[in-house]
This record gives C-alpha cells, sequence and structure tokens, in this order.
C-alpha cells in the first residue's frame, strides 16, 4: 500500500491505496466523486478528463500515487453552490448531450481549452482541441456551439483562468 | 494491472540503481507503458516514476536546442524560443496524441520507447540529435537500433536531447484518424552542410532515412527534385490502414509537401 494525498475540489484528502490503483478509481470507488467518467479505458474516449494542477488529463492513464501531493479538480468541482460554471450553463442551454455520458470529460477539456486558447474560441480550433474527447450520440455539433458560448461567458464573467 | 513496486526516486543515481532490477520499468509520462500495463501485456516488478527528477525545460543556445528528458509535448509544442528556432519540432510536439496526452507525455519517454509510428524518433534522426543518458552520449544515428527498440542499456535513462538548428526543416504526418499515430511522418532538414530525410510509422525496423532523398535535395532542395524518385515498397510496413505500396506513395507525398512547407 501507499499513502496518496490530493486536494481534490479544494478539499485535501489522504487515503492508503494499491500503487496500481488509477486516479479514475481513486476518484469514483474510494471518494464516490463518480462525475468522473471511464468510457473505453483506453485513453482515448476522454470521458475521465480531470484537471490535474490545472491541466487538463485523462485519469484512466495515470496512477494516483504518480499524482501524490497535486491539485485535482473534477465536474463536481466546477459548480460555485447552486451556480452552473458558465460551460456547465452553456451545455444546458445549447443542448451540448444527449445521453450525458462523455459531458463530463466534453466540459473538464472545453474549460482547459479556454485557458490555454482564450475566450474567442472559432470551430475549427474547437473541433481539433476536441480531438482527444469522443461523442457516440451528438455528431458534435451542438457540443461545438455550447463551447463556443460557454467559452464567451467565461471570456466576460472573467473566469478563463479558473 | 499485474501488482507492482512503485518508486518515485528524487536522485538521477537512486533512478538508475532502482532502474537495474531485473524486471524494472522506467515510467516518464506512462502514456504508452500503463495502457501496455492495464492489458496485462508487461507486468514490470518495479516501476520507477521519473516524475520527480526535474529533468525538464528548454534551452537555446550556440545553435543548439536542449530539450530536458521530462519536457511534457504540450511544453515542446507551446514553447515561443522552439518556434523561432525549430519551428518543425514545437509543431511536431503538437500533433502528439490529443490535448490530454500532450499535457502528460514527455519526449524522452517517446525517444526511449522507439514506437515504429511515434513521430519524436523521426525529428531525432533527421535534426541529427544528440541522446544524452545518465552514462554517455548517442548519435541518434546510432540510437534506434529497430521496432521499440534502442541502444539504450538496462537502467540506462536519458536526461536531455541535443537538436542541432537547421537552415529549415518541416514534418508532415499522415495520421491515422483513429489512434494519432503516423501512417506515415516525414521530417526533412537543411543544414548548410547537408539534408536529412527521416520516416516514420512505415518501415517494418522502426524510423530511417531515404537517403536517395537527401541526395536529391542536397543538389536542389524543391519538391520537383525527389518527384522522380521511387520509394520501394521492401521493408515497409501493411496493416489495415495501409499497406506497403500506399505507405511508399505516402512517404514521397509527404517529403514534397515537407520540402515546399520547410522554414
Amino acid at each position: 500500500m501507499a499513502s496518496v494525498t490530493l486536494t481534490v475540489n479544494g478539499k485535501s484528502v489522504t487515503r492508503d491505496v494499491d500503487p496500481r490503483t488509477l486516479l479514475v478509481e481513486f476518484l469514483r470507488e474510494n471518494m464516490r466523486l463518480t462525475g468522473t467518467h471511464v468510457g473505453c479505458d483506453t485513453t482515448q474516449c476522454g470521458c475521465c478528463t480531470v484537471h490535474v494542477n490545472g491541466e487538463a488529463m485523462k485519469s484512466c492513464t495515470l496512477l494516483a500515487v504518480a499524482v501524490d501531493g497535486a491539485v485535482i479538480t473534477t465536474i463536481e468541482g466546477l459548480a460555485r453552490g447552486e451556480d452552473l460554471h458558465p460551460m456547465q450553463a452553456a451545455f444546458r442551454e445549447h443542448h451540448g448531450l444527449q445521453c450525458g455520458f462523455c459531458t463530463p470529460g466534453m466540459i473538464m477539456s472545453a474549460v482547459d481549452m479556454v485557458r490555454r486558447k482564450g475566450s474567442d474560441l472559432d470551430d475549427k480550433t474547437i473541433r481539433e482541441e476536441l480531438e482527444g474527447n469522443i461523442c457516440r450520440c451528438t455528431g458534435y455539433h451542438n457540443i461545438v456551439k455550447a463551447i463556443h458560448y460557454g467559452a464567451e461567458a467565461m471570456g466576460k464573467m472573467g473566469t478563463a483562468a479558473e | 494491472m499485474y501488482p507492482f513496486n512503485y518508486h518515485r526516486p528524487s536522485s538521477l543515481a537512486d533512478a538508475v540503481k532502482l532502474a537495474g532490477g531485473d524486471e524494472a520499468k522506467i515510467m516518464a509520462g506512462g502514456m504508452t507503458l500503463l495502457p501496455t500495463m492495464k492489458q496485462r501485456l508487461a507486468a514490470p516488478s518495479d516501476l520507477v516514476d521519473l516524475n520527480a527528477l526535474g529533468l525538464s525545460g528548454i534551452t537555446i543556445a550556440g545553435g543548439k536546442v536542449t530539450i530536458g528528458a521530462m519536457t511534457r509535448h504540450a511544453d515542446v509544442a507551446g514553447s515561443a524560443e522552439l518556434k523561432k528556432a525549430i519551428p518543425a519540432l514545437a509543431e511536431l510536439a503538437g500533433m502528439i496524441g490529443d490535448p490530454m496526452v500532450r499535457h502528460r507525455g514527455t519526449i524522452g519517454g517517446s525517444v526511449a520507447n522507439d514506437d515504429p509510428a511515434a513521430d519524436y524518433p523521426s525529428a531525432c534522426l533527421a535534426l541529427g540529435a544528440t541522446i544524452v543518458t545518465n552514462t554517455r552520449e548517442m548519435a541518434a544515428d546510432d540510437f534506434f537500433v529497430g521496432l521499440f527498440e534502442t541502444a539504450l542499456q538496462p537502467g540506462e535513462i536519458i536526461t536531455k536531447i541535443i537538436f542541432p538548428v537547421p537552415e529549415k526543416a518541416n514534418y508532415q504526418k499522415f495520421r491515422n484518424p483513429a489512434s494519432r499515430y503516423a501512417i506515415v511522418g516525414v521530417f526533412v532538414a537543411k543544414f548548410a552542410a547537408g539534408v536529412r530525410v527521416a520516416v516514420t510509422g512505415a518501415g517494418s525496423g522502426g524510423v530511417f532515412r531515404q537517403f536517395d532523398f537527401e541526395d536529391a535535395l542536397l543538389k536542389d532542395f524543391s519538391a520537383k527534385a525527389i518527384e522522380g524518385i521511387k520509394q520501394s515498397a521492401d521493408g515497409l510496413n501493411s496493416d489495415i490502414h495501409a499497406d506497403a505500396a500506399y505507405r511508399a506513395h505516402l512517404i514521397g507525398v509527404m517529403a514534397r509537401r515537407a520540402v515546399e512547407a520547410a522554414k
């Protein structure tokens, strides 16, 4: 067993885990934060995307022990109380989902995209930057639209830097 | 995943010692190793994580770019200094995987793994890079040996890679749309002393140089100069994505595009 201390959505948590424990398993099974999904389990679909020290990564391909000490943000950590994060609100407003399975990863990627590329995003940039997130329902059209408006809202609210 | 002992050494000396064990594996970003372990295709007794060693950063001086082995793809792709010195190398890093993979994967890991479809080996070979380890320095020409095989000895750890700055260079990649790996990738670099062309994704023995293209481009650095040179399909991969003849054709196409786009 190995001791892992993480700051997850602002709260410090220490657990003894088997070194094999993936970050996504730590979040879902140890902390019961089940908003982070496992789609493909092979680093392709992006459903497990979380922020590690502010950068988007795929939590199915990270060992929890290897990110010991890191600050983690999951989909549960974006909203402020009852107020959805502007990117979450945009996905609801523009119907950027159907089944919703990929949505947490899409939103975590989208927020990271705004951090890196700014809040004025054209469709080409959004589609290129989404290459690590797969959706099997929507055909992406409304996801791209939601990210466009979500990014714009983040820019207006000054939340681009998170 | 099979069980393993996890180590995160804080000094290179400790890392080398731990990595020397019979069944030990070294982990840099883990973007290839962890999926391999999850599929139970690798079962190290000990996993030596290099993430506490530093070994990252980009320095440019005296016509050379030095990149620390643990530098992430995203940092190579985003480096303003590198974009000026060797724009082709920054662009190549930005074509690896997807944004999340680029935040974690490292240049040292990619080069040490020597996947026959990886991007970085072509840049190392075409730019005539020097691979520096804890014990020695190796020319890229001597480093890449075969499929997933390099001149690295057990327990030897890459610390940095040194790239000479070319007059101009470019990398063109024909991507597998699902995996983002190169079906064919061609890196062309023009130096005052010569031209080097390296091909990834295509060779059944991994990355290789295309000497016929190099000779023609040395005389005349233009796409037209290599238009008539036939790339043989011998020794090229055939798989469900592309057969050897198609890959041979793509090598010419990608090389000509790279020459035209070189800057």
